[in-house]
């Protein structure tokens, strides 16, 4: 694996694609307490070993790490439904970025299976790859001041799902009802890094 | 009413709960928060007989009125400022004891932005992920203080040794490891940053530290697909303007990090005020940053 420092308690993996931040991410999670890291945090094409003692020594270590063939998937993730009704304000927005029609944004949206590559932005909120090779989504160019819980949406190659009301840029397709973060629940994130989700109807 | 609990009189203008933050759950997007001067806090906490990680008090520029509702031992350390209990006034950086009902007021601070109020047995709201720190950015952790709220205590322990600290007056510089995403910025950027000076400006807060001044030039264009963001990065956005990232700072961030501030000089950038000037100092990762770079 090729990574690089930063400052003196952390360092960056660097991945080729969405996919190898998967398999690198399980791979560095389950080494993680060998490696001397308190958090492992992926995002799109890095992950993030902090809270390192010795940085040089997981250089090194990590330098020798090969991500074995199917890393992350030994296991099969969870499967998470959402249950969404599509209402979203900018469908006919994200109809007109692929060119195609609204019920086409939907049967596109509810036919992927998609896998949170990395949380970020808010607690919780989930950044899921499985979008058709080649589908991407322009954020708005004035976000919204209030996006409300529960909203389904689009933005580059993502999908998430609003886990509390916060402004946002994307492009909102639906909602749902469903609770992503609960501070009650013993694991606080519905959606975490790894997991597998599909949007089916209400 | 529990007896052992401080009301708030007067909040200040900013003061929150602060322990030494929730690490461990940056993979969901919940960000370490915490103390800005944790040395402050720790020694806080040892003089009035605490565990380090016990929660306190964080207050910003203009300190904090309370009322103590059961006699308790208090000590405030990080921004100086002057301290009264019952209307005298208290050594700073000393455990002193406060009868039942005393008025305890922290004063605008003298030297640097955010002063610590340890109380023996600690601040004992309910943790949030472990942690008792309010997270101003995602909103996770008790909500800042206002006039009226009361704070549960925890049992003191047994005494602590006697003991002060002494206002310690930190080197208004910032010591930088270069990377990881120097190689984003010239040779020429890189080299003006050793010995520049900023102005901190008015917009910082516990999520970042805001640097005006000469803008950093990049010299790769696009954009960076989202990483992970440490404590301490120092972020230039398009504007050049550095942001360094405090301890409320978001998980991930699109902008390249062209450094990491040294984790002694945290404390400098939670005392900074505004309008103060930091001077930046880069002492690591230069080497790598030239390897990483054939000469022509």
């Amino acid at each position: 694996m090729r990574a690089r420092p930063v400052g003196e308690h952390a360092v960056l993996v660097e991945c080729d694609d969405a996919a190898d931040v998967r398999a690198t991410y399980a791979e560095i999670r389950l080494r993680a307490s060998d490696l001397g890291a308190v958090e492992v945090v992926p995002a799109a094409r890095t992950v993030l070993l902090d809270g390192l003692v010795d940085v040089s020594a997981a250089l090194t270590a990590i330098a020798d790490l090969q991500v074995p063939a199917g890393a992350g998937q030994e296991v099969p993730a969870r499967l998470v439904e959402i249950p969404t009704r599509y209402d979203g304000e900018d469908l006919d927005e994200v109809a007109r970025q692929w060119e195609v029609s609204t019920a086409d944004v939907v049967r596109i949206h509810q036919a992927a299976t998609f896998t949170v590559l990395f949380c970020g932005f808010a607690p919780g909120f989930a950044y899921c790859t499985g979008l058709p090779d080649g589908l991407t989504v322009s954020r708005r160019p004035d976000p919204r001041p209030k996006v409300p819980a529960g909203a389904v949406a689009l933005a580059g190659e993502y999908t998430s799902v609003y886990p509390s009301a916060s402004p946002g840029g994307w492009q909102l397709i639906g909602t749902t009802g469903i609770e992503l973060w609960r501070l009650d629940a013993e694991e606080p994130a519905l959606l975490t890094p790894g997991t597998r989700i599909r949007f089916v109807d209400e | 009413m529990s007896e052992r609990s401080l009301e708030v009189l007067a909040p200040g203008a900013l003061t929150t709960v602060q322990d030494l933050g929730r690490p461990g759950y940056a993979h969901l997007g919940v960000t370490r928060s915490g103390a800005l001067d944790r040395p402050a806090l720790r020694l806080a906490n040892r003089l009035v007989g605490n565990a380090e990680d016990a929660a306190g008090l964080e207050t910003t520029l203009d300190g904090v009125g309370l009322r103590a509702m059961q006699s308790c031992r208090i000590a405030v350390t990080g921004a100086e400022a002057l301290v009264t209990v019952a209307g005298r006034a208290i050594a700073w950086g000393s455990a002193v004891p406060v009868p039942a009902g005393a008025e305890v007021v922290v004063g605008p601070a003298l030297r640097g932005l955010r002063s610590y109020v340890a109380v023996a047995g600690g601040i004992e709201v309910e943790a949030v992920l472990g942690s008792r720190s309010t997270d101003l950015l995602s909103g996770l952790g008790p909500p800042p203080l206002t006039a009226g709220a009361v704070l549960p205590l925890g049992l003191a322990g047994d005494a602590p040794d006697e003991g002060s600290a002494v206002p310690r007056v930190r080197d208004a510089v910032l010591h930088l490891d270069l990377g990881p995403r120097a190689d984003w910025f010239s040779a020429d950027a890189l080299a003006a940053l050793e010995g520049a000076t900023y102005e901190v400006g008015s917009a910082s807060n516990r999520i970042g530290l805001r640097l005006t001044g000469a803008p950093v030039e990049r010299e790769r264009g696009g954009e960076l697909p989202t990483e992970p963001m440490v404590l301490g990065a120092v972020q230039v956005p398009p504007s050049g303007q550095p942001v360094v990232f405090l301890a409320d700072h978001p998980t991930t961030g699109g902008y390249p990090v062209i450094g990491v501030v040294r984790e002694a000089d945290l404390p400098v950038c939670a005392q900074a005020r505004p309008g103060d000037r930091l001077t930046l100092r880069v002492v690591g990762g230069a080497a790598a940053e030239r390897d990483r770079r054939p000469r022509s």
